[in-house]
């Protein structure tokens, strides 16, 4: 099942076309990886699906964006509703200066999703368990989230956005700022989540995308150049671009 | 011949650095002097809290609560007005307002630190003190309010400039992280952003106050002046700075009024330090 479809997608900063005619269709409970070279789009695709480049001065978007049968690039889309079901995780990990606690519960205060102490409690353990943090972290709740050690923030982050229950995780080089043990670890964490969630991960790490991810779709200038299953794409790519990618000839 | 000129160099800068602090040291030392002598006549206690401030009688009451309680009332009124305009000034700057009207914004605010303080006081004197004489029927428009009135928007370009600073210290992506889980501007700006420049905005808001409570030709000029005990923010009341600007030109030179008025200086000088000091303390604390 496809969980968002984009149709002849393009985006514009300024005079610069970010993105040609994207079509790709990601599938609901799997990890997608989008790799390629720096500059190539991959970021801006992933900040299309929960609207992070509006801030952007220039920018311009023409074609759809479907998430759930509805067109998410509509100037008329809720983007409140979008982010609550489509999350980010950014490439350094940014919990709030604010407690554990409290970074946890952030989305449900601003959404207004639970009333009452208890419930948030029940929610903080949930969130904190599912990301493998609540035997770390149980007792130091109301600690500052900025005295956590990276690999522990990054989670923290992606537990806050567990808490409000999302669809879609959008993960933007997640890894990128941790060391290779922390790395093997999230990876394994983003392994189980996609039992629940639609995950989509921008990586410029190939064996990174080979080693999580179920389909690869790889991105060059602004073009979506391939996009198959994982197995393939990196042992049998059909475009010679791709191929030399992989391969190492540039990049 | 390079190395001289490096060394000659060197040694200035080094004089002008030392400079500053060794003038401070001297300051201090002169006021201390002065102002500690006035405790061999009247014992401390007296002096910071009885309640008469008459210095040329016989004898001399040298109790200086009222203008204690006059500098604070005014400093506190002044507060009140400025730290929540000058803070929400500092947010629509930072936040939410055009580049356009940032910019125009910015120059309103220099140009409102520009105004010397006797202008003030002058504008002050003609507009705002007939209209609260007006407004709550007294006796006089010469009171506490209109000196806090007045002096809120001296703190103001303070205030403003240093939270603006501090908000935009915030990392940007503290934002993102806000927005990207659905949060409204205003819930972002309320719920990560302000808490995350609190120590920056204290300390803007300390700054602020001690520029108050150390400014003296507009409130000489707006409160009135009447030495006693405040009760209300509509009555005239004196602060510790203007008892001094007033009256260190009449009293005699090492007399009991002529140490008094130095041993104000000094409780003022404390009260700056301690001001400035615990500004610092915020201003460092999240670095």
């Amino acid at each position: 099942m496809a969980k968002i479809i984009t149709k002849n997608l393009n985006l514009w900063y300024g005079e610069f076309q970010a993105l040609k005619s994207v079509n790709a269709s990601f599938r609901e409970k799997a990890i997608t990886a989008i790799i390629g070279p720096s500059g190539c789009g991959k970021s801006t695709l992933l900040r299309v699906f929960n609207r992070m480049n509006d801030f952007i001065e220039g920018f311009r978007i023409t074609g759809e964006v479907v998430i759930e049968g509805k067109n998410i690039i509509d100037p008329t889309a809720d983007l409140i509703d979008l982010r609550k079901k489509v999350g980010m995780v950014f490439q350094r990990p940014n919990p709030f200066p604010l407690s554990v606690y409290e970074n946890i519960i952030f989305g449900l205060k601003i959404h207004s999703l639970v009333e009452g102490k208890n419930n948030y409690d029940e929610i903080v353990e949930q969130s904190l368990s599912s990301v493998l943090l609540w035997d770390d972290l149980k007792d130091k709740l109301n600690k500052s989230a900025l005295s956590l050690s990276l690999e522990q923030k990054q989670r923290l982050c992606i537990a806050r956005l567990i808490a409000v229950k999302p669809e879609v995780l959008l993960m933007d080089e997640p890894c990128s700022s941790l060391d290779p043990q922390a790395t093997v670890r999230i990876e394994e964490l983003m392994r189980e989540l996609k039992n629940k969630y639609t995950i989509i991960i921008v990586t410029h790490n190939m064996q990174q995308a080979a080693r999580v991810s179920d389909e690869t779709g790889f991105m060059l200038l602004g073009e979506l150049i391939e996009f198959l299953k994982t197995d393939i794409i990196f042992t049998a790519p059909r475009d010679k671009r791709t191929e030399d990618y992989i391969t190492g000839r540039y990049g | 011949m390079r190395k001289i000129k490096e060394f000659i160099i060197e040694k200035l800068i080094l004089v002008c650095g030392l400079a500053s602090v060794f003038f401070v040291v001297l300051i201090f030392i002169f006021l201390l002097k002065e102002g500690l002598a006035l405790f061999k006549i009247v014992s401390p206690l007296d002096f910071l809290f009885g309640k008469s401030w008459y210095p040329i009688s016989e004898p001399a009451q040298l109790g200086i609560l009222p203008l204690i309680l006059g500098s604070l009332l005014v400093t506190f009124g002044a507060a009140v007005i400025s730290v929540p305009i000058g803070v929400g000034c500092a947010i629509y700057i930072a936040e939410v307002a055009p580049n356009k009207i940032k910019e125009l914004l910015k120059v309103g605010i220099e140009l409102l630190a520009a105004i010397p303080s006797v202008v003030i006081g002058f504008i002050g004197m003609v507009t705002l003190v007939p209209l609260v004489k007006n407004v709550f029927h007294l006796p006089t428009g010469l009171t506490a309010l209109s000196g806090s009135i007045m002096l809120a928007f001296m703190a103001m370009p303070t205030i403003v400039s240093i939270a603006e600073d501090a908000l935009y210290a915030v990392p940007k992506s503290y934002r993102e992280g806000s927005f990207a889980l659905g949060a409204t501007h205003w819930q972002t700006i309320w719920r990560v952003i302000l808490p995350a420049a609190s120590s920056g905005i204290l300390a803007a808001v300390m700054l602020g106050i001690g520029r108050v409570i150390g400014e003296t030709m507009a409130v000489m000029m707006i409160t009135g002046n009447a030495a006693v005990i405040p009760q209300s923010i509509l009555q005239p009341v004196r602060t510790l700075t203007a008892t001094i600007a007033a009256e260190m030109g009449e009293a005699v030179v090492g007399s009991e009024h002529y140490f008094a008025l130095f041993a104000i200086g000094v409780v003022l000088f404390v009260i700056s330090f301690i001001i400035n000091v615990s500004a610092d303390l915020f201003l460092h604390r999240n670095k």
